[in-house]
């Protein structure tokens, strides 16, 4: 069991009135955001169950809207988001979907990446996919997240870049469409890497995608 | 090594002579790798930030998104000045500083969440009215709000602090037994007076559910803030006079844990049973779809 730290009890400070409909939905945005690291024109929520059915009376979607913009959950202001938001086209749906977690949220940036994620309770957050590829990151470690083409050796190339950077690697989780096909790699770090070495992964023979995921504070 | 029950918590207390808030706060600076120091400041602004919540809650009569609450502590605080509060200064002061707090909160206001949002008016209320009308320090404040955590923290490592887990009794329930510790701590009490008033307080307010109304919180959640804060109250002062509770404070954690599994799911946060489902509330459901 990880320790927990005492500030689990007594924060976060944070705009109400739920810290799972309201301050998970800012941190779901938020990571969102720390994955997608794009200036985007449009972003769509797709909310499930319990957040499509309370969360107008939680500030869900003003929560959800905040984060993907970079608001922090105490920003008073997330209250009047809507008066905000300049130049961005966003959109809400509402579904009904019992196989989901009753918190549960898709994030579609510009049509083109779907980030899925849950608010599992007291503003905690996990988030489950990215383009339909399982990942289970709940921003508490800064995390190097890659998509390749599922080959051997992926993992030792990877693990040794970050090696020569003296940063150890708290969890390492792999996952694959099929055999040879698509594959994802997420690397929990205790410290974050830089960009150099992102460009490094990058250069890796196969790889098509890397994020270097900032974790939430 | 992490401290997971209440037990090894007044061991060590009693073996290196210390508070629990002295052990809280070297805890807590272990597992972040800081000091002591750091933690206190983080502390401090946590207990700002909950006095500038009710502030704000004391001045406001904004209503909530559905528009069911937001003017209630307005109400409150009329009636005390035309001086009718029953019970004193003190009684006055927690009952609109709860208020304050919990109306903040649902009009998307800033509080400290302690140990949730829905719950985020008892802790303060009890600290700052306290320290307001004795005149108590502030670092003693912090030491108190720190007690709190410590307090709320090892609950948590045995069950998960939210109302679908297990009911209110894990949420305000537990907020109130931080309370009672924090200001058994604020008052002087020693170890075991500060443990026995969170035993108190949390072993009379078992099987506490989660009804809200169509899944806000709302309706009870804002009102229940009050009761359970001045609940902290009545378990302090039995504590202070050296009453313990029989059950400790680690079997009643556990029987909190057991009550909330044998809780149907219907009273834990799903809005199918309980409250929720008076005839009542099916009408302010439909009239919040309406408007929605």
């Amino acid at each position: 069991m990880e320790q927990k730290s005492l500030f689990s009890v007594i924060s976060p400070i944070m705009v109400g009135p739920s810290s799972s409909h309201t301050a998970g939905a800012v941190r779901l945005g938020l990571m969102a955001r720390n994955i997608y690291k794009t200036d985007f024109k449009k972003v769509k929520f797709v909310l499930y169950n319990s957040f499509a059915t309370t969360g107008f009376g939680h500030g869900t979607d003003k929560g959800l809207l905040a984060g993907v913009l970079g608001y922090s959950v105490d920003d008073a202001s997330i209250k009047n988001i809507f008066e905000h938001v300049i130049g961005i086209d966003y959109t809400y749906e509402y579904i009904e979907d019992i196989s989901r977690h009753p918190n549960s949220v898709d994030i579609i940036f510009d049509d083109k990446m779907t980030i899925s994620g849950d608010s599992i309770g007291a503003g905690e957050i996990r988030i489950n996919s990215i383009n339909g590829f399982n990942v289970n990151l709940n921003g508490t470690y800064d995390t190097l997240l890659l998509m390749y083409k599922d080959k051997p050796g992926m993992i030792s190339t990877v693990s040794d870049i970050i090696q020569k950077q003296k940063v150890n690697i708290a969890s390492l989780h792999c996952d694959r469409d099929s055999k040879g096909g698509i594959a994802s790699m997420y690397l929990a770090l205790d410290i974050p890497v830089g960009e150099d070495v992102v460009k490094k992964v990058q250069s890796i023979e196969d790889v098509f995608f890397v994020t270097n995921i900032r974790k939430l504070k | 090594m992490a401290i997971l029950s209440f037990s090894n918590l007044i061991e060590k207390c009693i073996s290196q002579q210390k508070t629990i808030y002295e052990i809280a706060a070297e805890e807590e600076a272990i597992l972040a790798e800081t000091e002591v120091d750091v933690v206190r400041l983080k502390t401090l602004e946590n207990l700002i930030a909950m006095k500038d919540a009710i502030k704000n809650g004391l001045t406001s009569k904004e209503k909530s998104i559905s528009g069911w609450c937001g003017d209630d502590c307005a109400k409150l605080l009329e009636r005390y000045k035309k001086g009718h509060a029953l019970f004193g200064k003190i009684f006055e002061m927690i009952s609109a500083y709860a208020l304050a707090t919990a109306e903040e909160n649902l009009r998307m206001g800033r509080i400290v969440a302690c140990p949730t949002a829905g719950s985020c008016g008892i802790v303060p209320a009890v600290i700052v009215a306290v320290s307001e009308d004795r005149k108590i320090p502030e670092s003693e404040q912090v030491s108190g709000l720190l007690t709190a955590g410590m307090v709320g923290l090892i609950i948590s490592n045995k069950v998960q602090l939210a109302g679908a887990v297990a009911g209110c009794q894990a949420e305000c329930g537990v907020a109130s037994a931080m309370a009672a510790a924090a200001l058994a701590q604020m008052l002087g009490g020693n170890v075991p007076a500060v443990i026995n008033a969170a035993a108190l307080a949390l072993k009379n307010i078992l099987g506490l559910t989660c009804d809200p109304v169509c899944g806000l919180v709302e309706v009870p959640c804002v009102k229940r803030n009050v009761f359970l804060a001045i609940h902290a109250v009545t378990a302090v002062e039995l504590a202070l006079s050296g009453i313990e509770s029989k059950i400790p404070l680690d079997e009643i954690v556990d029987t909190l844990k057991i009550t909330g599994q044998l809780m149907s799911p219907m009273l834990k946060e799903t809005s199918l049973g309980g409250l929720a489902k008076t005839k009542t509330a099916q009408n302010l459901e439909k009239d919040l779809y309406k408007q929605n």
